[in-house]
């Protein structure tokens, strides 16, 4: 109703028809249940994450066939050969041709064949992201535990030499490119120290059968990697939310009922750092699936970051598509959980009763 | 400080920089509290210079300010919003920011104070009763905020249970419902959350309570019952400080009142003086009684509450 509000106080005389057909519109789609209209963005977001990848698809210069039969086999094949190739991979087709086509068979479930790994794009998507996983999932639980754990030290000793200390690591970590880090990790620790692997999720020659702990002792230092930048944002936003908190009125107001500084930071600062700090985790997601693109390609981890390189530079539109789909539901799925969590630790929400600034 | 013999004074008698009232005793032979030339200023960046070149100046907000409170009295600290009294209420309770330059005395029950002892007073002699529900905490429940922190010892959930059964008397006695305890600060009404930081205050059982602005934001009906309740609070032997800048409500209930003018205690008189502005000595105090309804609205030369706040920042950032 708020929105109403302040569209019709401030729509001028002539957009009065207009925002009260939008007026109409908001409050037909407010009526529908939530978990209906949840349903509803994430399959708009998904028609759209589809479409512009294959927009993107279609208006880059690489041409599937040069690129993925290589330079000798291209240079000697016959012209019918590379025409076949050419049609069979959707090279000269129209943008929306080739989506519309896409589209009907991916709704009857169907996402394609992916042209580099000549494997259904399921089943590429989900043996890359079973591989990615641990690794994401180690670098975004590392990169909010520390940098929030940072962030509010920082904030409690204000102003000192660790606080600076902190800050300036942080600034320096956001300024360092991740492939540039990623690259002096690998040379200091895996090449001349020797502690870790140069690269693969598991040893060269292994079969299929790897133990956890090598798995782990291979995903150890992208993982780590991947998580400093994350680091940083984590910590230098937890830092400014925790010195808004510690500057509120109902922080100065315990203060002066006796109460210690650290029963403060524990009692209420954690305690209204929650919501903040849930948010940024679940923003660090897309970060960190973004970030895994070159730490996977500079330890030639095979992950979903990987195969995305592997996609883009190959032409091969099913499969960018299908990463791009596997990685949007992940940050939507996050958003999603944040959402709901609000919901259970902020009791202003929990009546589906925003109470935002007020 | 001199100890004082006689435990009461006679209406109006003047001495320690300020007239009594009837109510005023000096319980054990002194001042519940007395601030005496206390100066705060925050050393700060120039703002009116250009941003790189910016040389650091002292802000002066409170100067040479002496004010004393009772046992069994109400002070009234009026002053203009936002002209500094809340950095007097700040500096009572010991409580500074990092760049603030604190100068003077002040005593609190016959003993001279600094931030360390005065921060050990907080919530034991001294209370604090805020301005508004927003110094409540929006995510933690009315009745743990009450009680406050709570160690995990045998003894300390002992008293904390103490603590617990106490303020529920307290609520049942200013009315509020048992299920008040289990809400959030937003779901408060006005005159509840009211009751609540009052609660908040009385539970530590001070002696003496510095009232921050409880009143705006109130209905006249609720602003007087505030007002009763800390009279009551005075009536019972303890000090109330209310700072406020409603000056017609608090001569309602105040015994005294200290002017509050250009960071500093102008006059500190008697209710009673405000019946004739010839009581009354300094020359704003004078153009305060003269801006009250239902006066002639006079205009005195140069002395203008309207500009108070104004002329205090003006002032305060022109210098260097």
């Amino acid at each position: 109703m708020s929105y109403l509000g302040t569209g019709s106080k401030y729509a001028a005389a002539s957009d009065a028809a207009v925002s009260s057909v939008a007026g109409a519109f908001v409050r037909a789609w407010r009526r529908i249940p939530w978990p209906v209209r949840t349903l509803v963005r994430f399959v708009l977001l998904m028609l759209a994450v589809s479409f512009v990848t294959f927009a993107l698809v279609a208006a880059s210069p690489i041409d599937p066939v040069q690129a993925n039969v290589g330079q000798t086999a291209y240079l000697t094949m016959s012209p019918e050969r590379r025409a076949a190739l050419a049609e069979r991979w959707g090279a000269g087709e129209g943008l929306l041709e080739r989506y519309g086509a896409w589209l009907f068979d991916a709704i009857r479930g169907d996402f394609g064949e992916s042209l580099r790994f000549n494997a259904p794009v399921v089943s590429v998507v989900g043996e890359r992201l079973a591989s990615s996983a641990l690794l994401l999932a180690v670098a975004w639980l590392l990169s909010g535990v520390i940098g929030f754990a940072l962030g509010v030290v920082a904030r409690a000793r204000r102003g000192s030499r660790l606080d600076r200390a902190i800050c300036g690591w942080c600034y320096l970590l956001s300024a360092t490119p991740t492939f540039w880090l990623a690259m002096l990790a690998l040379m200091l620790f895996a090449v001349y120290l020797g502690w870790f692997p140069v690269g693969f999720a598991t040893p060269i020659g292994a079969g299929t059968e790897v133990s956890f702990a090598e798995r782990l002792h291979h995903a150890v230092l992208p993982a780590l990697t991947l998580s400093l930048t994350g680091v940083a944002n984590v910590a230098l936003h937890t830092r400014e939310k925790t010195c808004e908190v510690m500057a509120s009125d109902y922080v100065r107001f315990a203060r002066l009922r006796g109460e210690s500084e650290l029963s403060i930071v524990v009692r209420h600062g954690l305690r209204n750092l929650v919501l903040p700090a849930l948010t940024l985790e679940c923003a660090q997601v897309s970060e960190i699936i973004g970030g895994s693109v070159l730490v996977e390609q500079v330890f030639s981890y095979p992950g979903l970051g990987q195969a995305a390189v592997t996609a883009g530079l190959g032409g091969d539109a099913p499969l960018l598509v299908g990463i791009a789909l596997a990685t949007a539901t992940i940050v939507f799925a996050g958003n999603l959980a944040a959402n709901l969590l609000y919901g259970v630790i902020d009791p202003r929400m929990r009546k589906g009763v925003a109470h935002v600034g007020a | 400080m001199s100890s004082i013999a006689d435990a009461r004074h006679h209406d109006a008698e003047f001495h320690h920089h300020h007239a009594h009232a009837a109510a005023s005793h000096h319980g054990g032979g002194h001042h519940l509290l007395t601030v005496e030339h206390l100066s705060v200023s925050f050393e700060m960046y120039d703002a009116q210079a250009p941003f790189f070149r910016a040389g650091r100046v002292l802000l002066p907000v409170l100067r040479d300010l002496t004010v004393s409170v009772h046992a069994g009295e109400v002070l009234a600290v009026v002053g203009a919003s936002g002209s500094g009294k809340s950095v007097l209420a700040s500096a009572i309770m010991g409580q500074f920011e990092s760049n603030a330059l604190v100068e003077g005395n002040i005593w609190f029950d016959g003993e001279a104070m600094d931030a360390a002892r005065l921060a050990e007073l907080r919530g034991r002699g001294i209370a604090l009763v805020p301005q508004s529900v927003a110094n409540l905490d929006p995510l933690m429940r009315v009745g743990d905020q009450i009680v406050g922190p709570t160690g995990r010892s045998t003894d300390a959930r002992a008293a904390a249970e103490r603590r617990r059964a106490r303020m529920r008397e307290l609520m049942g006695a200013y009315g509020l419902d048992a299920a008040v305890e289990r809400l959030y600060p937003h779901e408060l009404s006005g005159g509840m959350a009211r009751r609540v930081l009052l609660i908040s205050a009385l539970i530590d059982e001070p002696r003496l309570i510095i009232a921050d602005e409880p009143t705006p934001g109130l209905d006249l009906d609720l602003a007087v019952h505030a007002l009763d309740d800390l009279r009551a609070f005075a009536d019972g032997g303890g000090g109330v400080m209310l700072i406020t800048h409603d000056i017609e409500l608090t001569l309602r209930v105040a015994d005294r009142v200290a002017v509050f003018h250009e960071g500093t205690v102008v006059e500190e008189t008697p209710c009673a003086s405000f019946a004739s502005p010839e009581l009354l000595t300094h020359p704003f105090t004078r153009a305060l009684w003269h801006a009250l309804p239902d006066r002639d609205f006079a205009p005195v030369e140069g002395e203008s509450p309207a500009s108070d706040a104004a002329s205090v920042s003006v002032e305060g950032e022109g210098r260097s």
